[in-house]
């Protein structure tokens, strides 16, 4: 009824879908005519198709097999600094890919930690090149999401249940198998099939951990195609392959998929009674294992950090720009969208648009429409503002929706009756009670943009790129340092540009 | 002059009909069981349930169909105050939505929380009021709005009984500097002996024809027996 009264229009939101969908649909499009699926797929294809398809499903596996111990633990353990580890668990979600991957590469990598202890006890070394390292760097990025869920899974077992359990004398297998399983198996399915479809898209860890015959991912495979082979009909056929093996995950797994909230409150511990003493061990083991890489990075890069090559401040301030436009846009798309949603609920299901597609098959397709018109590399910022902003907005409608509506909720009758319409009822209503959540999908955006490897990499001229595909340059010049120290810059950046946002956002709110 | 010819209004799929008037500055409590309509009857009036059949008009002239354009002010069961404005802020509104105030405005304003007992709290956050205190600042915009018609849809329900009762009388008192016309949904007989004006009770889809108080009380209709028990 507030909806109604309020009388928020509806052509605005409206157009927002049409330009998202013509986004992608364009890009199909140009796919789909260039393709030329008469040469049909190669060996080398299939191999493609099989290494995305294995290691996503490895990720998955390894993800939610860890998260499963290490959610157990902070679920029924508290301590101090508890709430900080949960937010720690957030952090891999703002940090740069190729960050991270740095981070992995000083410990695992051919001069990391690791082997350097093993070569101290005189053992053979191991290689974090091939599929160990692309799951690993998986693993890294999505036992922190699956344990994020799972937890959540964990303290919707309602507080009674546990204390029933303990008045029952519930020992800790009774306790697993009436209260923990039956939510395991509703949870861990739509964590471990989440993990699986991002995965499915993963270009940036395989750009620099995979490679060769045995470990090239279908985005890796489309930007070779791309970049070294200059064969738009095969890049455009892999694009159209890309989008057919996600849609069809996405499609099988849609009804298992669940909802991620990357904003959620996590921090409240249900009292029980069957606390284990491998818990803390545990909960160490996963902070170290999500803790190191970052630290490593930190570790390499400061003593470098002023000493850099010119071009990687050029690149920041590119990136910077890339990523305050994005967020913007973002929100020029996402604030009429989830007004829209509010009247009609199937609206929100454009965010799976995040995951269906992928960047390159976007990139490619905006490459072909716009080859023949004008120069893409001229383009390359524009188009990168414009996807990142596309892909973040599942999780901008996610973020903003559930804020708007209890906003048009509780203040929508109130606002009517006073007469406070269109952009007055934005400006005196909505968006102050919106500011909150508008903050924290803004950092969000911006600092998804910032750290993003993907369609940069088609397109840019890498002399005028961004920070992300700055560092990939200096490490693939084996200029590792630099590299480090850039990475660290851009760590500050992403990080920086959240926390300003979300600050903002949570002041005075 | 308000009057609901052969009104019915709609919300979902729940009808109510009334079909009466009531006097410029006239008083009316709405009982009623939950559920009964009755704030499906003050939505009506305000333009935010749907109009089914029949007119609402208000000396003589049919009301239009958006609410912002009605001659109705109405205090909610809860949010009546916007939280992160002030409280000048939030009575301000009823004269200015755009909140661009002139300095004659800006001194209604104040005035009009003096006349409330809130003076001096222009700058507060509502969340820095009490219960009472909000309430009252919600009551000093209806001052400031002089709207023809209140409408108040059990918006002191939270507060206590002595609160309560100043609210009322403190209602009165603006409605009659203003000769507004009252209508008030309120579950407690109490309060409706405290408006001392009309009472009309809701029940079975149909508000019927606002009777004195001490008349509906005297011979209470026998769904309002079994409501009170």
């Amino acid at each position: 009824m507030a909806w109604r009264a309020l009388q928020l229009s509806r052509w605005p939101g409206a157009l927002a879908v049409i330009a998202a969908l013509a986004l992608v649909l364009v890009a199909l499009g140009a796919v789909i005519l260039r393709a030329e699926p008469g040469r049909g797929l190669g060996p080398a294809d299939w191999a493609a198709i099989r290494f995305t398809v294995v290691q996503a499903a490895l990720s998955a596996l390894i993800s939610a097999g860890l998260a499963v111990p290490l959610a157990r633990a902070l679920a029924r353990r508290d301590f101090p600094g508890r709430r900080w580890l949960i937010t720690l668990l957030g952090a891999p979600f703002l940090l740069p890919v190729i960050v991270a991957v740095m981070g992995l590469l000083a410990i695992f990598g051919r001069n990391g930690w690791v082997n350097t202890a093993l070569a101290a006890t005189g053992l053979e070394p191991v290689s974090i090149y091939g599929i160990q390292g692309v799951v690993l760097a998986h693993v890294f990025f999505n036992v922190p999401l699956a344990t994020r869920l799972l937890l959540q899974g964990w303290q919707d077992i309602p507080a009674e249940e546990f204390r029933l359990a303990a008045q029952l004398r519930f020992t800790k297998r009774d306790l697993f198998r009436h209260l923990e399983l039956p939510m395991l198996s509703r949870v861990l399915p739509g964590a471990a099939g989440l993990v699986f479809v991002i995965c499915l898209t993963s270009f940036a860890v395989a750009l620099i951990l995979g490679g060769g015959p045995r470990a090239t991912t279908i985005e890796l495979a489309i930007y070779q195609a791309f970049r070294f082979e200059f064969d738009l009909g095969r890049a455009a056929l892999l694009s159209l392959v890309q989008i057919v093996v996600a849609l069809g995950a996405c499609l099988a797994l849609f009804r298992l998929l669940p909802l991620h909230d990357p904003g959620q409150g996590l921090d409240r511990v249900v009292a029980r009674w069957d606390r284990s003493a491998w818990d803390m061990p545990v909960i160490l083991l996963g902070a170290a294992f999500l803790l190191l890489p970052m630290l490593a990075v930190l570790g390499q890069g400061a003593s470098g950090l002023f000493s850099m090559p010119d071009a990687v401040w050029w690149a920041t301030l590119r990136s910077l720009i890339v990523a305050l436009s994005s967020a913007a846009l973002l929100m020029l798309l996402a604030l009429p969208i989830a007004t829209l949603s509010l009247r009609h609920n199937a609206v929100e299901a454009i965010g799976f648009l995040g995951l269906a597609t992928s960047p390159l098959m976007i990139g490619t397709g905006l490459f072909i429409v716009i080859f023949p018109i004008a120069d893409p590399q001229a383009m390359a910022l524009l188009v990168t503002v414009i996807v990142n902003a596309v892909m973040a907005l599942p999780f901008a409608l996610r973020i903003l929706v559930p804020g708007l509506r209890q906003a048009v909720d509780a203040h929508g009758r109130l606002a009517a009756s006073l007469g406070l319409r269109g952009a007055r009822l934005w400006r005196i209503v909505l968006l102050p009670r919106l500011r909150r959540p508008l903050g924290f999908a803004l950092g969000l955006g911006a600092a998804l943009s910032m750290g993003d490897l993907g369609v940069i990499a088609l397109f840019a001229d890498p002399a005028r790129g961004t920070l992300p595909l700055q560092i990939e340059q200096l490490l693939a010049a084996y200029r590792v340092e630099a590299a480090a120290s850039a990475s660290l810059l851009l760590t500050l950046c992403s990080f920086s540009l959240f926390w300003v946002f979300d600050h903002w956002g949570r002041r005075g709110a | 002059m308000l009057e609901l010819d052969g009104c019915v209004f709609g919300n979902g799929g729940f009808r109510l009909a009334a079909d009466w008037a009531l006097d410029a500055g006239a008083r009316c409590a709405v009982l009623g069981p939950s559920g009964a309509g009755k704030s499906t009857l003050l939505a009506g009036i305000a333009g935010f349930a749907d109009q089914v059949s029949g007119t609402v008009r208000a000396d003589g002239q049919a009301l239009p169909p958006v609410p912002q354009h009605r001659p109705v002010a109405m205090l909610f069961q809860d949010h009546n105050l916007f939280p992160h404005l002030t409280v000048a802020q939030n009575v301000g509104l009823g004269l200015r939505p755009s909140l661009k105030l002139t300095a004659a405005e800006r001194a209604r304003v104040a005035d009009a929380l003096g006349q409330v007992g809130l003076a001096g709290l222009e700058a507060r956050k509502p969340a820095e009021l009490s219960g009472g205190q909000q309430s009252r600042a919600a009551i000093a915009r209806l001052l400031v709005m002089a709207r023809p018609v209140m409408l108040l849809d059990e918006p002191f329900s939270a507060l206590g009984p002595a609160q309560r009762t100043d609210m009322l009388r403190l209602v009165v008192e603006v409605a009659a500097k203003v000769s507004a016309s009252v209508i008030m949904v309120t579950h407690n007989p109490e309060e409706a002996r405290a408006l001392a004006g009309l009472v009309s009770f809701v029940d079975g889809g149909v508000a019927s024809v606002p009777a004195p108080v001490e008349d509906f009380f005297a011979r209470p209709p026998q769904a309002l027996r079994d409501y009170i028990g």
